[in-house]
């Protein structure tokens, strides 16, 4: 796979050096932030903002994260939202799977302007649903519970939409075969199709954990008990209740951050291609 | 016999039986369609419709509900002056916000493409703060914000011997603050996409444009872009409408101000629906809100016929 370089190997000597410099000054910028909230968290709350390198030399308070998590609970947070993005995600992946196969291999009278209907939403803002969804989560008695962070959102149209196109590109002939032993269509679905798309499940379903998993309008307004709280709400409280102890904040901060950074080293090798969102325009 | 040919050759060809085959699929497809229909219905139609009637009523909380027809869309319009700054300083995010996150993801995309053996790493690397809670990166960056003693300021003062601005707490800044977390946090997204758009180029055009002795800036301007535009296209389309919905900064950041300096769209809306529990008066901001989505990307879809570039 070599891919095309713009630059190309025969850059002269000079550029190619300013250009390894500019791009580690880019990398630098970009992790300054985090970087220097970890060392802001390692030390005793006097010196937050001492900004001599050298106050970074005794930052070694790492009992500011300890205190930081008893206090959040930062625990509780992570696994609520590990657990309300993982029971989104296998939500909205399998009820997309199903109709993206229906509406991409299934003939039915009214399927264009069904499919047309669905991907008219696309362009719904989120903030539009929330004020009826949160009558809805009310009439239901579903505010603060895990459901109320669930189930409203897995059932978008960009799922459908994503799965569709990727069934499309499917060569039929893989179908026909099947067709002609007489396999019924939730069979082909289930032993010829699925083992294709599992790319495309890898896409969607890297997409909509992230939304789950960052989402704070919605928790903010449905959920105010800390024992339901998924990250970035949780922090939100804790920010609200700890006031500016910086060195506490940035290692809540911090602590929000991690699962984010464990995820791209999980998903590395599968990043590191882009993101091929074929079918889409977005190739 | 000659007429058992006929049906055989009737059951591959006749457009009546295969018409017929087609529409036997319903049963199936009901089922399949079944499960996100509900939900479908449920969850966003169902709320769509109603935040449309909801906004012609005065609808509070608790109490009284009225029919009250275009009141708060004029309200909205003439009343609230705080409306009226959220609709500028969401235009003033998406105008600054949107071009900027595209140049990065682009510049760094395509500057990668020239490191054959550290890209991938790299790309995981920028890639990064998109999986990170924008809650979480408002409040690591306050703390470089921070007046004089902030990381920024001391790194202004000690450069240019001038005193940093005040960037959370002074109306100017407050806007440029928040661009500033959103590029960091969100350009990673775009970059991925145009990466994978890079692939897809064939490396000939690349030879063909060096024959002709082309600059490396025309050849990304020639072949580059027009080859990866329907990426762009893709990337630039969803950025303006998710830029549209800003939130969680303006919210944990600087709270709206200071003053309503950087109170946007979707800030005033949670103000007014879930602290003031006016929820018609919030539900006719959504209906604004989304109109002005629905404007701007069907400019866009209008737009792209013009420059966006599909080999087939």
């Amino acid at each position: 796979m070599s891919a095309p370089t713009i630059s190309g190997s025969k850059r002269s000597r000079p550029k190619r050096t300013l250009s390894n410099v500019g791009l580690a000054v880019a990398v630098c910028l970009l992790l300054l932030p985090v970087a220097w909230a970890i060392g802001t968290a390692l030390k005793p709350e006097a010196e937050a903002f001492d900004n001599n390198l050298s106050s970074f030399a005794h930052a070694t308070e790492f009992s500011n994260f300890v205190t930081a998590w008893n206090y959040g609970p930062f625990g509780r947070f992570l696994l609520n939202g590990l657990l309300v993005g993982a029971a989104g995600t296998a939500l909205t992946v399998t009820t997309s799977l199903l109709a993206g196969y229906g509406f991409a291999r299934l003939h039915f009278r009214g399927r264009d302007k069904l499919f047309f209907l669905y991907i008219a939403t696309l362009v719904v803002p989120q903030q539009v649903l929330v004020v009826p969804m949160f009558f809805m989560m009310r009439d239901l008695g579903w505010i603060n519970s895990y459901q109320a962070l669930i189930v409203p959102w897995a059932f978008s149209a960009f799922g459908v939409f994503l799965m569709r196109q990727f069934f499309r590109s499917i060569p039929l002939e893989l179908e026909d075969a099947a067709k002609v032993d007489g396999a019924s269509h939730f069979w082909i679905f289930w032993r010829v199709m699925l083992p294709l798309v599992v790319p495309a499940v890898g896409v969607l379903g890297l997409f909509t954990f992230i939304a789950y998993w960052n989402s704070f309008l919605w928790p903010l307004i449905v959920i105010n008990s800390r024992d339901l709280a998924t990250v970035p709400l949780g922090l939100q409280f804790f920010l609200s209740q700890q006031g500016y102890q910086w060195n506490l904040l940035m290692a809540g901060g911090t602590i929000s951050l991690v699962p984010g950074l464990l995820l791209a080293i999980v998903l590395q090798r599968y990043l590191s291609r882009g993101l091929s969102l074929s079918g889409l325009g977005g190739r | 016999m000659s007429a058992t040919v006929v049906p055989t050759a009737n059951s591959t060809i006749n457009p009546v039986r295969a018409h017929r085959r087609k529409r036997g699929d319903a049963r199936t497809a009901f089922f399949f369609l079944l499960p996100n229909g509900v939900g479908f219905a449920v969850f966003t139609l169902a709320p769509l419709i109603a935040s449309l009637v909801l906004s012609f009523f005065a609808w509070p909380l608790i109490g009284r509900t009225s029919f009250i027809g275009l009141q708060n869309y004029v309200t909205l319009f003439t009343k609230d002056t705080s409306f009226r700054s959220a609709i500028v300083n969401t235009l003033y995010f998406v105008a600054v916000y949107v071009p900027l996150n595209i140049i990065v993801a682009m510049t760094v995309a395509v500057w990668l493409q020239g490191y054959s053996r550290s890209r991938r790493i790299l790309r995981v690397v920028f890639f990064v703060p998109v999986l990170t809670p924008l809650v979480a990166d408002a409040v690591v960056w306050s703390l470089l914000f921070t007046n004089r003693n902030g990381l920024i300021d001391s790194i202004i003062h000690t450069i240019f011997r001038v005193q940093g601005p005040e960037w959370l707490s002074a109306p100017q800044w407050a806007m440029p603050s928040i661009i500033i977390v959103a590029v960091w946090q969100g350009f990673g997204y775009n970059m991925l996409l145009f990466t994978a758009g890079l692939h897809a180029i064939p490396e000939t055009f690349y030879d063909a444009s060096k024959i002709d002795g082309a600059s490396r800036w025309r050849t990304f301007w020639n072949i580059t872009i027009p080859l990866v535009s329907p990426s762009l296209f893709f990337g630039i389309l969803l950025t303006v409408i998710t830029s549209f919905q800003v939130f969680d900064l303006a919210y944990i950041l600087t709270d709206g101000g200071p003053g309503t300096s950087s109170t946007t769209i979707v800030y005033w809306l949670f103000e007014k629906g879930f602290n003031d529990y006016a929820m018609g008066y919030a539900s006719a901001i959504a209906w604004v809100l989304f109109l002005i989505v629905i404007v701007v990307t069907g400019i866009q879809m209008r737009l792209q016929r013009h420059w966006v570039f599909y080999e087939s």
